[in-house]
Parts: structure tokens; C-alpha cells; sequence
């Protein structure tokens, strides 16, 4: 007990330094921005200081023990751990894409902050302290001894490894994306080459010390990610409201934000603009309508307007843009068919006026609202039971010294996502004040520069777009078209903070996407190297020999997720929302049923758990466009990403209905279960 | 002898297992119906006003993270008494 105190305080004493040290760092680089030292360098100076920061921790705490290697040796403070799994929960997407969905959507955004925080209840009741309790090593080990019975217990870890694997590979690709992304637009180098940066940071950490090496740069990293995130909200708090705390601040804002809200859906201007796309979108529709002698006429016409032109010496510029317009032409009637309803469909939303942002579940009628409300419903409740059945997370509860340390460390964990998460709606509701002020009515002559820095940064698919369409030389709200990413990455420049700050962004974002990178690249490894090859296929293999297999393919697991995430796959974060629904679909129902009700069997969780992913897999595939399925075949109109809401109960159910059917289970497996639940 | 103290041991057991069944059944019972009531109820909450926040907001986007995170500590607290408590009771057998 005594040395676990001596070690918390040396914990908290270098973690102390290590806070201090960053802030002089900051300090420093502001300096050497005033004495006009040049961005691009500020930007590689936060970026390579963070990496070889992490890299550092990594070979200060390599090792090949395999306590150490797995579970970090199992002696990790509540307090700590909960630090570290707050960092390995929050990746990238939290860090650059929620306040920007909130900023999007409003209040429905709003259900991944109850949904990812409320998780943690069930974590904490149901899930965590019985695995402490069992004390082995990964989440297949659990599911294999408590299944144990009349087939060989490898058939179940098979299972749920190959859950682990499709719900962690889908989530750490997402994550090197985030690396890429953030790589290549703070320092400018090559998209693929920050791939590769970011993950020889990852790996020289995860490579040379396993899980321990990766709880303490974990520390280190959410330190980074809180402080990044903090400055620039507290400073635009203290901009609209004269408040340094954002989450007590901006109930004042919002007040401000939906007065303004009312004035832009009733002002003249607002309501031109809208009358534009409306126009636009009726004009798409007479041309779908009279398909297919629209599409002949409209190529004719354009075939002809490019002679004209080409007749009456028009500039080059011109030219070349009627050139470009006839080549993107619909090549048939059936792409312009499919072209034609996207941009109607575009315009008719830009049609539309604004939703207020705290309006909950908007509607045209009390049906449609009601639609809205249960998928909001299921994807809160997907989200909850994804996070209790996610391995990556869970595993860290192996590491603590105790049972009830690892309750503690739950709770601490939840304290330090919260300390983010009640931040976020306050940043989307501050950097909508500000742009719905300050950036609507504006004259087009003087718009800031960060609208003109970060449309450039991506020309194809441009993160911002302000066009004067009814040429009155002001900005109207329905001009602007904004990315939600780029919401947490421009706060400083919106905000008109320093570079400096706009670097540490790019740090924390880093921090976020490397952290959780880290913990999923080590469970994947880890189910492969500890399940499958040292449990499944050589009992045998000494422990120096399952660390040295473990860390070769960590590489190869590692080079293939860089791989597929230099293929850019558009639609990733969609795909993130949808491993939630299948690691709750597969994984919870066994979990769960295997501490709280002794009749479950082996016949039973392998059932569940297959009913479970194939319903999932199949309700997504139906349903989701990008996979080939149409929205026609919803069930109840829920969305494909919250399949786990008819999912889960049929694991449930089919794991009770087997069991019930089949033998229960041996005495070896009732003492388990015993042992389990005695304190 | 060793018989008898096996079976208290057993009941013992068993008495904890209750407890902390019963427990974790309220504590679920909470954080579902809050989930469950703030979500279903929102339109007609979002009506009322809570410092600036419409209430429906202000529960989504805090007072449920807080709510949560309270659940959770009483929980920690009350099993760790459990805990204890039972370690007590086999100490002095």
C-alpha cells in the first residue's frame, strides 16, 4: 500500500514537471513568433518536439517481461489509468470532429456526447471490475474460460478475436488517417509521408514497451490534448462572455445565439438567397422530369455556347470554362439522372432555413420528429453499449493494482473525458456566435484570412466556400459552406489567437488520434500473438518467444492500417460510428450474461455472439448506400450505424434461448463464475 | 468445524453477490431511466429555461455527463465499503 502511494506521488510529481515544462515550451515559441520566427517552422517545431517526446517515453520504458509487455505490470494507479484511457477513448474524431458535427447538426450532434460518456455506467457496473477480478490478459481470454464446455474453448476466442480485430482495424485506420490528415496540413508534407511520421512515432513507443510504455506516453498525451483544447475555447469564453470557463460561460452565449438565429431566418437578404437555391433546385427538377430529351438538349446547348465563344474570340479564361463545364457533362441519361438529384437535393437543403441549435428533433410534422427522436434514442444507446463492449478500452482495466482501483479508475477515466466533453457543445456554440456575428455581414472585400487560408487547402473538395449569389458584396449565413472539421482546427485564427496556438492544435489533434492509435494497434497485435498463436496454435511458446511474435506483428499490423489509410477511404468516419454497433452487437450480450447469469453456456454465447454480428452486418449492408443497400429497407426508419439497437437484444436473447436449450454449464465453470462475483 | 465455516464462508458470499446485485440493479435502473426520460421528454423540456440553457440542452450536453459521473463515484464508494466489509466479516472467522 505504502509504495503504491510513493509511486502515485512520483507519478504526480514527473507528470507535474512534464506540464510545467510544456507551458515554457509554449512560452518560448510565443517569443520566437513575435521575433517574426518563420509559422512553417513553428509548425514542424510542435510536431517533431511532441513525437520525439513520445518516442522518448517509449524507450525509457521498453521491455520484454510479459506482465509488463500486456498489462503493464499491473500496478498502475486509479487515478493514471483513468488518465490514460481517457486519452486512448478520445481519438481524432473527438478531437476535430465533434464540435464540428455539434456545430452542424445542433442538438443531434449532441447525442454523441451522451452517448460516449454514458457508456462508462455500464462499464463501471457491469463489465470492468469482473475483468480485474479474472486478472488475465485480453477480452478473448475472458469469453473463452468463462465459455468453457463441450467444444474446445478455442472456437469461442476465434469469435470474438475476429470481433476484436473488425472493430479495433476499422477504428486505428481512422485514426492514422486523423495522423495523415494533420501531418500534411500543418507542415505541408506529403499526405502519405505524415502517415509514415506519425506511425514510426507510434511504433519505436508501442514496439519497444508494450502496454507499458503506451500507459505512460497515454499521461503525457492527454495532458497535451486537455491543454490544446482548453486555450483557445477559454479565450473565445472570455471574447463573448467575459468568462474563462467555457461550460459555465456559454449558457449566456446561447441566449445571444438564438436571438441572432431569429433575425437571420426573417432577414431580407437571408431569405433572397434562399429564394436562389430554391430556384436552382425547381430547375433540376423540370430538367429530371423531362429526362431523357433534357440531358440531349442541355449538351447541345453547351456544344453550342462553347462555339459561340470560340466564334466571337472569347478570353481564354472563358473558354477554358466552358471546356471544363462539357467534359464534366453527364456522359448518359442515367448519371445525369443520378447527378441531377444530388444537386437538387443540395440545393433544396440550402433551400431551407437554418434550425435553431438548441431545437431538439426538428421536423415538418410530429411523425417525422418522432423518427428523429428514436434515432437519436438508438444511436445514444448503440454508442453506450459499444463503449462497455470496446476491447481497446477494456483491456486497460487489467492494469490497475485492484478490483476496487479499477472501479475508481473507471470514474477517474469518465472525470477526464468530461473535462473535454462538457467543453465541446460550449466551442460549437462560441464559434457559431462568432461566425453568425462577425463573419456574417461582412463586406467580400474584407473577409479574414483564415477564409481564404483554409479554402486553398484543399482545392478539389474545399473545407470553406463563401460565394456572393446575390451580388449585394455582404455575406450572407446561406452563402457560407463550412466543413465541420475545420471548426476546431481554425478556432485560433477565428478567434484571432497567435500561430502558436493554431500548432498546438495540431499537437493536441496528434495526441489524440497517436493515443488512441497506440491502444488499438497493441489490442489487435495482442488478440493475434496472445490468442491466437500462444493460446491457440503453440500452448507451448516460451514467454520471451510470445512478446518477441507480439512485436512483429504489431509492424505488420501496423503497416497494413497505414496501407489502408493512405487509400483514403472517404467515408471512414462514418464506418467508426458503425464498429460501436458491431462491438456491442457481437461482444456485450457475452459479457455481460457471462457474470450475471451463471446458466449461460458455451452453446449459448457462441450462438449469441454469431447472431448478434451477422444481424448487425446484415441490417448495414441493407440499409447503407455506400455498401449497396437502400434506406427503403429500415427497419422502424433507424439508420444503418444503430443496427445495434435490434442487435444486442437478439444476442441476448439467443444466448438465453440456447443456453436454456442445451446442457448447463460444467463445475470448474461455476467456481469461475463464483470468484468472480466474491469481493 | 471446517465444514461449518465453508458453509458461512458460502453464505457469506452469497449475501455479498446479492448486495451487489441489488445495487448494480438500482444504479442501472437510474442511469437508464435519466437516459432514457431526458431523450423522450426533450421537446417538452427544451421549454423551459435553466440559466440561459433550454433545459433539454443543458441535461444533454452536462447535466447527464454529470449525472453519470456521480453515479459511477457512489458506486465505487458503496462497493468498496462492501468490500471491506466482507474482508472484515472473514477475517474475524
Amino acid at each position: 500500500m505504502k509504495s503504491n502511494k510513493a509511486f502515485s506521488n512520483k507519478l504526480a510529481r514527473s507528470y507535474g514537471l512534464f506540464t510545467l515544462g510544456f507551458f515554457l515550451f509554449l512560452a518560448i515559441l510565443t517569443i520566437l513568433e513575435r521575433e517574426n520566427f518563420p509559422r512553417v517552422w513553428i509548425g514542424y517545431l510542435f510536431m517533431v518536439a511532441t513525437m520525439l517526446l513520445y518516442a522518448w517515453i517509449g524507450i525509457i520504458s521498453r521491455t520484454s517481461d510479459v506482465s509488463e509487455y500486456y498489462v503493464a505490470g499491473r500496478r498502475v494507479p486509479a487515478l493514471f489509468n483513468g488518465m490514460a484511457t481517457a486519452a486512448d477513448w478520445m481519438s481524432a474524431a473527438t478531437f476535430i470532429s465533434l464540435a464540428g458535427g455539434l456545430y452542424l447538426q445542433g442538438f443531434e450532434g449532441l447525442a454523441y456526447i451522451i452517448g460516449w460518456t454514458g457508456g462508462f455506467c455500464l462499464v463501471a457496473l457491469l463489465v470492468a471490475p469482473f475483468l480485474r477480478k479474472f486478472g488475465q490478459y485480453t477480452i478473448p481470454d475472458f469469453l473463452a474460460a468463462r465459455y468453457a464446455g463441450r467444444y474446445s474453448g478455442n472456437l469461442i476466442r476465434i469469435i470474438a478475436v475476429t470481433a476484436t480485430i473488425m472493430v479495433s482495424f476499422t477504428y486505428v485506420v481512422a485514426q492514422i488517417y486523423g495522423v495523415g490528415l494533420i501531418t500534411s496540413r500543418f507542415t505541408g508534407v506529403d499526405f502519405s509521408i505524415g502517415i509514415f511520421l506519425g506511425l514510426a512515432s507510434i511504433l519505436v513507443c508501442s514496439y519497444l514497451g508494450g502496454m507499458r510504455a503506451i500507459t505512460w506516453t497515454q499521461i503525457a498525451q492527454y495532458i497535451i490534448l486537455l491543454i490544446a483544447y482548453m486555450i483557445p475555447v477559454m479565450w473565445l469564453s472570455m471574447k463573448h462572455a467575459d468568462n474563462p470557463v467555457p461550460p459555465i460561460a456559454y449558457g449566456e452565449v446561447l441566449s445571444k445565439l438564438s436571438a441572432r438565429e431569429k433575425e437571420l431566418i426573417n432577414d431580407p437578404k437571408e431569405i433572397e438567397v434562399r429564394a436562389i437555391f430554391q430556384q436552382r433546385a425547381n430547375g433540376y427538377d423540370t430538367k429530371l422530369k423531362a429526362l431523357p430529351q433534357s440531358w440531349e438538349q442541355g449538351r447541345v446547348d453547351m456544344e453550342k455556347l462553347l462555339e459561340d465563344k470560340k466564334m466571337h474570340n472569347a478570353s481564354l479564361i472563358e473558354l477554358r470554362e466552358a471546356q471544363h463545364a462539357l467534359s464534366h457533362y453527364p456522359k448518359t441519361p442515367e448519371e445525369a439522372q443520378r447527378k441531377w438529384e444530388e444537386a437538387k437535393a443540395q440545393n433544396q437543403a440550402r433551400a431551407e432555413p437554418l434550425t435553431p441549435h438548441t431545437q431538439p428533433f426538428p421536423g415538418k410534422d410530429k411523425a417525422s420528429s418522432d423518427i428523429k427522436r428514436n434515432n437519436f434514442l438508438a444511436l445514444v444507446f448503440c454508442l453506450m453499449m459499444g463503449t462497455a463492449a470496446l476491447p481497446h478500452i477494456l483491456v486497460r482495466y487489467y492494469t490497475t493494482p485492484s478490483v476496487q482501483e479499477t472501479r475508481k479508475s473507471v470514474f477517474w477515466t469518465l472525470f477526464f473525458v468530461m473535462l473535454l466533453y462538457i467543453t465541446i457543445p460550449a466551442l460549437a456554440v462560441l464559434v457559431k456566435y462568432d461566425i453568425y456575428t462577425s463573419l456574417v455581414g461582412t463586406e467580400f472585400s474584407k473577409l479574414p484570412a483564415w477564409v481564404s487560408y483554409w479554402a486553398s487547402v484543399d482545392k478539389l473538395n474545399p473545407l470553406v466556400s463563401i460565394t456572393d449569389l446575390n451580388h449585394d458584396g455582404i455575406v450572407q449565413l446561406g452563402e457560407i459552406v463550412i466543413d465541420g472539421d475545420i471548426i476546431v482546427l481554425a478556432t485560433p485564427e477565428i478567434g484571432g489567437l497567435p500561430y502558436v496556438i493554431s500548432g498546438l492544435i495540431a499537437a493536441g489533434g496528434l495526441a489524440a488520434a497517436l493515443s488512441t492509435a497506440d491502444g488499438l494497434l497493441l489490442t489487435i497485435s495482442n488478440a493475434l500473438s496472445h490468442d491466437i498463436y500462444f493460446k491457440t496454435i503453440d500452448p507451448g511458446a516460451s514467454t520471451q518467444k510470445r512478446v518477441t511474435i507480439s512485436k512483429l506483428l504489431l509492424l505488420v499490423v501496423a503497416l497494413i492500417a497505414a496501407y489502408a489509410a493512405s487509400l483514403k477511404p472517404g467515408n471512414i468516419l462514418s464506418v467508426v460510428g458503425a464498429a460501436f454497433s458491431l462491438a456491442a452487437s457481437a461482444l456485450f450480450p457475452a459479457l455481460v450474461l457471462g457474470v450475471f447469469w451463471k446458466r449461460a453456456n458455451q452453446q449459448g454465447a457462441i450462438a449469441g455472439m454469431l447472431a448478434g454480428m451477422a444481424l448487425c452486418m446484415f441490417y448495414m449492408q441493407h440499409t447503407n448506400p455506400s455498401l449497396g443497400g437502400s434506406p427503403v429497407n429500415q427497419w422502424f426508419h433507424i439508420a444503418p450505424h444503430s443496427a445495434g439497437i435490434f442487435a444486442v437484444p437478439l444476442g441476448f436473447l439467443v444466448i438465453i434461448c440456447v443456453s436454456l436449450a442445451t446442457a448447463q454449464p460444467d463445475a470448474r465453470t461455476q467456481t469461475l463464475i463464483d470468484h468472480l462475483r466474491s469481493p | 468445524m471446517s465444514d461449518q465455516s465453508t458453509q458461512t464462508s458460502a453464505n457469506n458470499r452469497l449475501h455479498y453477490w446479492r448486495r451487489t446485485r441489488q445495487f448494480t440493479m438500482i444504479m442501472l435502473l437510474v442511469w437508464f431511466a435519466a437516459t432514457f426520460g431526458i431523450i423522450w421528454f426533450a421537446r417538452e423540456l427544451s421549454t423551459i429555461s435553466f440559466f440561459g440553457w433550454p433545459l433539454s440542452f443543458y441535461l444533454v450536453a452536462q447535466g447527464a455527463v454529470l449525472l453519470y459521473s456521480v453515479l459511477i463515484g457512489v458506486h465505487t464508494y458503496y462497493m468498496g465499503k462492501l468490500d471491506e466489509g466482507a474482508k472484515q466479516e472473514h477475517e474475524v472467522e
